[in-house]
């Protein structure tokens, strides 16, 4: 019995302040973190089984081409190989996945489309063994001309990346080597540009960015007595995986069991299949355990990228600033597979005027099927690539208005109550300007850092350690951007989470358990579904269940949605646990006192209280040697799809937004550039975690940094061949390159969420690369239209 | 061939170990050692960073021959590894837990009510930093960093941030931007000194 020396089920008052410690709201500490610090935390890359074999993909080494023959005799016939497959070992018709529908083989049939496209796979006794096993492949390709843009892409004779397409976009196109297609059309935009003052037009180019989660992709294949499979993972959604794994097996989906390992990183690079069929295949072949392991380079070819992007750009103003219209086309590469290329296209269309208002609009935008790397998500999905566009655009426009580039988007930002391009109104707080301002408001870091009576701290200058300046020819610029990105699955997606919570007393503690297959990989869901717990029955321990497939759906971790959508579920499951241990107590202990039958009911600190204060009685008391459990699925709002002509459309679930200053100096001789800092203000609705949400409008933000000055996946326009694949030539911001990041988080509820909040992960990582792109220009004076920029674009050479 | 080594402290012996394999294939693959990470094997990111004979290095970067009856200490041997240098200096019962508040050593605070963080489990003080300070998200860059910072810590107690950043730039992370690995060596270093 726990509580005080009084009678059972004697009401006492509440002492002051004891709220549930640990809840929603405060910085608590990942429940992995000692894991993760001490080396034990188990990654995919990690998992291990006695008996093991290795398993290797073999890949095409070019972009297109017809397979005439493949041999894998000399291969099979190594020492401690046990298997090698082929398209024409697939042991059921199902031979294609898919994120929105199937068109990616297992293993390439007949002919490739992209450089690195799997073409046959190894099971051997060791990693080296498989390596060579699949050099021994003989695979004799005869290629075929490559698409690689717009231009190839819809010639009148270009080949089709795709015959006979059946998916549900094919009939709305206009060429089979365009994917999907979405106009968004409102108002009168031929009406509205001859009320325009001053008309500026822009055409931008946006490169194709890697997410380099760091993690690679990795699992583990354990064939099972019954046939069936059991598949370590890293993924950002389980159950996705698993619609995909088990037809190609042949297996019903139960018997396809799947556990997440832990993730190293993710940004929607983990949204796809990568080595998932692969490995369980080779297991069930062998009869034995088998591991696959990317390397970097490897990886590079092993998941899709962002697309990369043509924008062209037309916005017109007043000569008093107001927005009058904006004619857009944007032209996204999907790559050879259509992965979630057709949600991209949404977003950036619906999203493509950005977080302003604008009545009139004309936008379309569209992916293109071609022989480049396969692109689908990343973070931002589709609203970084117009984000660029648009802010850069707005700058130029403010310039010829007259005006104040951040009073210019202030005067025409929008706010709640503002209609979208796709007629759907903004129906929770938008405060766009109020970010602009704060972001403005912010102290600039003093000029000239690097100075000191030693002289120049070349650390701090551009160019760094190479010490290729003490200051000569460095020049300070200020940009801002401000940009809005959707939360969760939009256009009509049933976008539901699942949550198992269960409460019970164990040692004499009320304790919580939260079961959920939400993939953690990184952002601090596990921390987040421990706080709610805590917030939502009165418990100070709480136990986060591994995530796996016996359990149902989370969802994607991904559209900035788990802690709305799982944290709602969860939140939802809490309080369906809250109701039920509520009942017992009313059975047992009502009679005591009224309250129980009259007042609203609280969980706080391990006891039931009214919310009035007063303790009805202990949890250890009301649960004894009961236990509660409840498995429920939960939705946010639902949306609709864009109509296909006009766009229009409740589309979005919510939106976010982030503003961001940046502030750099640039070697205009050498044509290099330091990031001094990039400072950022965001919505978040509620901050369930501070520190969380900190981390991750530092990591979005660094990620657009790196956008704007180094990362971009090359490939060659000849071949439509990757050109560097690895972080020695894709570079990535390390800590020399990354400025300071202070950051102002803002807290308006969103009354359709749960607790208030906002999707967070997504939106910083919009603005931070125009900022980044403006201040560059406003150091050079250079017009500079694409990102990543080069030295040699600051240069001249 | 066979290779002997020491690892955290105790003699290890790894058989049949092929020669082009690297020290990471045989911590991770051989010995069920799987802290040191491999996001790159390329000598690029710093992820599988450990000591060899006190050095930071890429483990990925050394042939598994090369370790014969050298010692090497990877990240889950760090809060030992921490804690004798402590004791060799005459320090031994200095608690670095807690000695400062993340506030008084730094702008952003972060003050943590998890009870399951950190319990019962003996970190090193650069490893208690990073959990308070927020350094870890996805933690597969977490090994690596804690080995170098610890490695700069040792000999630079009182570092820049300019110090930190050196020390740090071979070591790649894509969650946090950084920002909260510097807090995280702030914090180990304030803590370290206030414990002298």
């Amino acid at each position: 019995m726990a509580g005080n020396n009084a009678p059972l089920g004697t009401p006492t008052k509440v002492t002051q302040g004891s709220q549930t410690k640990g809840g929603i709201g405060e910085s608590t500490l990942r429940p992995d973190g000692t894991l993760k610090v001490t080396g034990e935390f188990a990654y995919s890359s990690d998992m291990w089984h006695e008996d093991m074999l290795w398993g290797q993909i073999l890949r095409s080494p070019v972009a297109h081409a017809e397979i005439v023959s493949i041999d894998t005799s000399e291969a099979l016939a190594q020492a401690g190989v046990y298997a090698v497959m082929t398209y024409d070992d697939l042991p059921t018709d199902v031979r294609h996945y898919g994120l929105e529908f199937p068109d990616t083989p297992v293993l390439a049939r007949g002919r490739v489309r992209h450089h690195g496209e799997p073409v046959a796979i190894v099971a051997a006794d060791h990693p080296e063994t498989a390596r060579r096993a699949a050099a021994k492949i003989k695979v004799e390709y005869r290629e075929l001309p490559v698409v690689t843009d717009e231009s190839t892409a819809t010639a009148p004779d270009a080949p089709l990346i795709h015959e006979n397409r059946t998916d549900h976009y094919a009939a709305h196109v206009t060429h089979p080597n365009i994917l999907h297609r979405q106009p968004i059309i409102r108002g009168d935009v031929e009406e509205a540009r001859s009320r325009a003052d001053f008309i500026v037009t822009g055409e931008y180019t946006f490169g194709m960015q890697d997410q380099a989660f760091l993690g690679p992709e990795s699992g583990l294949a354990v064939p099972a007595e019954d046939g069936g499979v059991d598949l370590y993972i890293a993924t950002q959604w389980l159950h996705s995986d698993l619609r995909q794994i088990a037809p190609v097996l042949g297996l019903p989906e139960e018997k396809v069991r799947m556990t997440l390992s832990g993730v190293g990183g993710a940004f929607g690079g983990r949204e796809d299949l990568s080595m998932q069929i692969h490995a369980c295949l080779l297991a069930l072949r062998t009869g034995k355990p088998v591991k696959i392991v990317y390397n970097r380079f490897e990886s590079f070819f092993g998941h899709v990228h962002r697309h990369p992007a043509k924008l062209f750009y037309e916005h017109g103003a007043t000569k008093d600033g107001k927005l009058t219209h904006l004619k857009a086309r944007i032209v996204l590469d999907g790559g050879a597979y259509a992965s979630a290329s057709p949600a991209v296209v949404g977003n950036a269309a619906s999203l493509g005027a950005g977080p302003y208002v604008i009545d009139d609009v004309d936008i379309e935008a569209l992916a293109l099927y071609t022989n480049n790397p396969p692109c689908g998500a990343m973070r931002g999905f589709g609203a970084v690539q117009a984000c660029f566009a648009y802010e850069a655009q707005m700058d130029k426009l403010a310039d010829k208005v007259g005006m104040d580039r951040v009073e210019f988007r202030r005067l025409n930002a929008m706010e709640q109550g503002t209609i979208m391009p796709t007629g759907q109104p903004v129906d929770s707080p938008a405060p766009v300007a109020e970010l602009l301002r704060r972001v403005k408001a912010m102290p600039l870091p003093p000029e000239r850092q690097w100075e000191s009576s030693e002289g120049a701290d070349v650390r701090q200058l551009p160019g760094g350690l190479s010490n290729t300046t003490h200051g000569e020819g460095v020049v300070r610029g200020v940009g801002y951007a401000v940009g809005i990105k959707n939360v969760g699955f939009s256009e009509g997606f049933d976008d539901y989470s699942t949550a198992r919570v269960r409460m019970e007393v164990v040692g004499g503690e009320p304790v919580a358990t939260v079961h959920t297959a939400m993939a953690e990989v990184g952002q601090g869901g596990v921390t987040v579904h421990a706080q709610i717990a805590r917030t939502e029955l009165g418990v100070t321990q709480v136990t986060i269940q591994p995530a796996d497939t016996q359990v149902g759906s989370a969802g994607s971790t991904s559209a900035s949605r788990q802690t709305y959508v799982t944290g709602g579920a969860v939140k939802n499951a809490c309080e369906l646990v809250r109701e039920r241990v509520l009942e017992i107590g009313r059975r047992k202990f009502g009679t005591y006192h009224p309250a129980w039958a009259t007042a609203e009911l609280l969980l706080e600190v391990g006891k039931v209280v009214t919310d009035g204060g007063e303790v009805l009685a202990d949890l250890v008391d009301v649960l004894e040697d009961e236990s509660v459990e409840v498995e429920e699925e939960w939705r946010h709002r639902p949306t609709e799809p864009f109509d296909r002509h006009t766009g229009q459309g409740f589309g979005h679930v919510q939106y976010s937004f982030a503003a961001h200053r940046a502030v750099v100096e640039v070697d205009t001789e050498l044509g290099l550039v330091k990031v001094i800092e990039l400072a950022c203000a965001q919505d978040v609705g509620k901050a369930l975690n501070p520190l969380s949400v900190v981390g991750q409008i530092q990591g979005g933000t660094t990620q657009g940094l790196g956008m704007a000055v180094m990362e971009e996946i090359l490939v060659d326009p000849k071949t439509a061949k990757v050109r560097n694949p690895s972080f020695t030539d894709y570079l990535i911001p390390t800590i020399l390159d990354t400025p300071t990041m202070p950051v102002d988080v803002l807290e308006l509820a969103d009354a359709h969420a749960p607790y208030g909040l906002r999707g967070v992960g997504e939106a910083p990582t919009l603005s931070s690369t125009p900022a980044v792109l403006a201040a560059i220009r406003n150091a050079t004076g250079l017009e500079l239209n694409r990102t990543p920029v080069r030295p040699e674009h600051l240069t001249g050479m | 061939m066979r290779v002997n080594f020491t690892v955290n402290g105790r003699p290890q012996e790894a058989d049949d170990v092929w020669e082009g394999e690297s020290l990471l294939y045989v911590l991770r693959e051989r010995l069920g050692l799987p802290g040191a990470k491999n996001a790159c094997e390329q000598g690029e990111c710093g992820s599988c960073t450990v000591r060899l004979d006190g050095v930071p290095v890429c483990s990925c970067l050394v042939a598994a021959g090369q370790v014969e009856g050298r010692e090497v200490v990877t990240v889950e041997g760090l809060a030992e590894y921490a804690r004798q240098r402590t004791c060799g200096s005459g320090k031994c019962d200095t608690s670095a837990k807690g000695a400062t508040s993340l506030d008084d050593a730094q702008r952003w605070s972060a003050h943590g009510t998890d009870s399951q963080t950190g319990e019962g489990t003996e970190l090193s003080p650069v490893q208690q930093a990073f959990i308070d300070a927020g350094a870890v998200q996805c933690g597969f860059c977490t090994p690596g960093l804690l080995v170098a910072a610890d490695e700069m810590l040792e000999r630079n107690p009182t570092p820049t941030d300019a110090d930190i950043r050196e020390a740090l730039s071979g070591n790649l992370c894509r969650c946090t931007g950084y920002e909260t690995i510097m807090n995280a060596v702030r914090l180990a270093a304030a803590r370290q000194s206030e414990a002298v």
